[in-house]
């Protein structure tokens, strides 16, 4: 696709280390809604160059009007909204609408024209660009090999299935080679396989055409799968940001936690916890969920720590996993001793840098 | 129609001829001027693209008021009106003014709800990608509505069926004025029968029409 960017983004001579510039940065954004509602209050974001960067929350946390404010289908109450270093609260409207030319956006419901056949609405925001029929016809030619769909090219969307739809909905959103993609739950609609093939396909896209893509779900397993940076979102604030590994690995925020949980949480089996004997007299058991990264291996941490303190430790369950690429281990284990011993086991644990969370039963 | 006379035959096909150049005549005027009507009352409303009570309120009442009078107050209330229009307040010509009045009331009020149907996430996507406010209205709003307009349109259409005939009653001609003054007052029940039956067929041919351009437009 060398003929997707016109411009290609030459890194400045002299400055090889230079940090990418903020592609989105909102500052103090809040909106509050006549009748009430706070669905923003202060949030401040700065969303890097290239990245894809993940905002998460409940259903009511705010994370539509965000995503909305940046591009200014919501107007702000107060903040400032950059974009790409435009301000975009001081462009009047004809500045406002070709700002919005350099972001694409993707929507859950896909939100395509019914009575446009693919490629008419692919086509769309060329038309409204002015751009003349025949270079649309000729982007149309690239955008839809892009995602697949050169064989659906006269079906209507009603003809589709959601991910195919959402594949419409991402060439379109991508006709006016913006530099920035939105996604407001774009994969929230669609089956977990079809979710992955559209994860996949905003992935490969970002790589190709060096987008910066800023994306919306409720899924802490999406963030997973794409994400580099992730915003958890609570009652119009973001309560707790960073690299996708550090939330998932050290959760700060109980909301986080229970989002985290989701995804690298274990399940205990109950039988399991039955069929164990009950602990002695004058001891006690407690499970913990231990979560490994770095270069710990589990098997001697565990054995060494039964020797240290002399606990009866059972490997309850466990698995091995990555995220963003790094990998980790996570295990529940049932600890068996005296009561002071079991907590300076965990209290060791967490000395060499283990994640350690006990979990109440 | 051998159990007419060759004479009401000729009457017959004259008051068919009448009445289709009412309905049809009513219709487009009701159209051409009833959705730019409702496209500005839809436009204005509350959380339109641009909304304006100023405009958006007066613009309902008036629109009300029409609907609410009843056809034959307001065929004769508008008779000075419809002088000054058709130069004559009597035959075919006039009755069309009272008939596209209020089908253009009817139908923007119809047209407003078929406009309110089309997905507010299409106009938002349009908006998203940088949609001037008038193109968002020429290419999402109308073509988007486009089914819901012409079922509209034939159900203004078949009401006009039924209008017309009371536009009889003021010198409108037109199979319902056949009916009338034949089949009823000269008292010949095969008159009768046989108008309602062209009507009947009437509305059925333009309701079959309608259904057709519909599905063919639509593609859900
Ligand atoms: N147009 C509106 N008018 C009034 N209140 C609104 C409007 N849009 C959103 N809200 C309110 O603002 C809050 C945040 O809504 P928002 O749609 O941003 O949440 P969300 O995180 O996207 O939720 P979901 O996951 O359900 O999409 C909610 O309390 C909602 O009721
Ligand atoms: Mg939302």
């Amino acid at each position: 696709m060398a003929s997707h960017r016109p411009l290609p983004r030459v890194p400045l001579p002299g400055q090889p280390d230079r940090p990418a510039p903020d592609a989105i940065a909102l500052d103090g954004v809040s909106r509050r809604f006549p009748g009430g509602a706070v669905a923003l209050d202060e949030v401040s974001l700065a969303v890097r160059e290239g990245e894809v960067f993940g905002i998460v929350g409940r259903s009511g946390a705010g994370k539509s009007t965000l995503i909305r404010t940046v591009n200014l289908l919501e107007r702000p109450d107060a903040g400032a909204v950059r974009v790409l270093g435009l301000d975009m609260l001081a462009l009047d409207d004809a500045g406002l609408r070709a700002a919005r030319r350099s972001t694409g956006m993707v929507f859950q419901h896909f939100n395509l024209h019914t009575r446009r056949t693919v490629a008419e609405n692919v086509a769309f925001p060329l038309e409204v660009a002015g751009i003349p029929t025949a270079e649309r016809r000729a982007r149309i030619a690239e955008l839809l090999p892009l995602v697949g769909l050169e064989a659906k090219r006269d079906a209507y969307p009603a003809q589709l299935s959601g991910g195919q739809k959402q594949r419409v909905g991402i060439a379109r959103a991508l006709a006016s080679r913006p530099r920035i993609l939105l996604c407001d739950e774009a994969t929230s609609a669609l089956d977990p396989e079809t979710t992955r093939d559209i994860l996949a396909l905003i992935g490969d896209l970002r790589d190709r055409l060096d987008l910066t893509v800023l994306l919306i779900t409720h899924e802490m397993a999406v963030v997973k799968a794409i994400c580099d940076r992730v915003a958890v979102m609570e009652a119009g604030r973001i309560i707790e940001e960073g690299r996708v590994f550090d939330v998932f690995t050290r959760p700060a925020h109980p909301t986080t936690r229970s989002f985290v949980a989701e995804v690298i949480g274990l399940d205990v089996p109950e039988a399991t916890l039955a069929r164990m004997p009950p602990p002695p007299p004058g001891t006690i058991r407690r499970l913990a969920q231990v979560l490994f990264t770095g270069p710990h291996a589990t098997c001697p941490l565990v054995s060494e720590a039964s020797r240290r303190f002399d606990l009866d430790i059972n490997i309850v369950s466990g698995r091995v996993d990555e995220i963003a690429g790094e990998p980790f281990g996570v295990m529940a284990l049932a600890a068996g001793g005296s009561a002071g011993q079991v907590g300076a086991a965990f209290a060791w644990m967490r000395e060499l840098g283990l994640i350690v969370q006990e979990l109440d039963r | 129609m051998s159990w007419l006379s060759p004479t009401l035959q000729v009457l017959l096909v004259e008051a068919l001829w009448e009445t289709v150049v009412m309905v049809g005549a009513s219709a487009a005027i009701a159209v051409a001027f009833g959705l730019p009507l409702a496209l500005l009352l839809h436009v204005t409303a509350p959380g339109g693209l641009s909304p304006n009570a100023l405009l958006n309120r007066p613009l309902g009442l008036v629109v009300n008021a029409t609907r609410s009078t009843p056809f034959i107050i307001l065929m004769v209330a508008i008779v000075p009106f419809t002088r000054l229009v058709a130069g004559t307040s009597i035959g075919t010509g006039a009755a069309i003014v009272p008939l596209a009045l209020a089908a253009t009331a009817f139908l923007a009020r119809l047209f407003e709800n078929a406009l309110r149907e089309v997905d507010r996430g299409v106009i938002e996507a349009a908006r998203a990608m940088g949609a001037t406010r008038l193109q968002i209205v020429v290419k999402v709003l109308v073509p988007e509505a486009l089914p819901g307009l012409v079922a509209a349109t034939t159900v203004a259409l078949v009401s006009l069926v039924g209008f017309s005939a009371m536009a009889g009653a003021v010198g409108g001609g037109g199979l319902g004025d056949l009916g009338i003054r034949f089949g009823y007052q000269r008292f010949m029940p095969e008159v009768m029968a046989t108008v309602v039956v062209i009507l009947i067929l009437f509305v059925q041919g333009l309701q079959s029409l309608g259904d057709w351009l519909v599905r063919r437009l639509s593609h859900r």
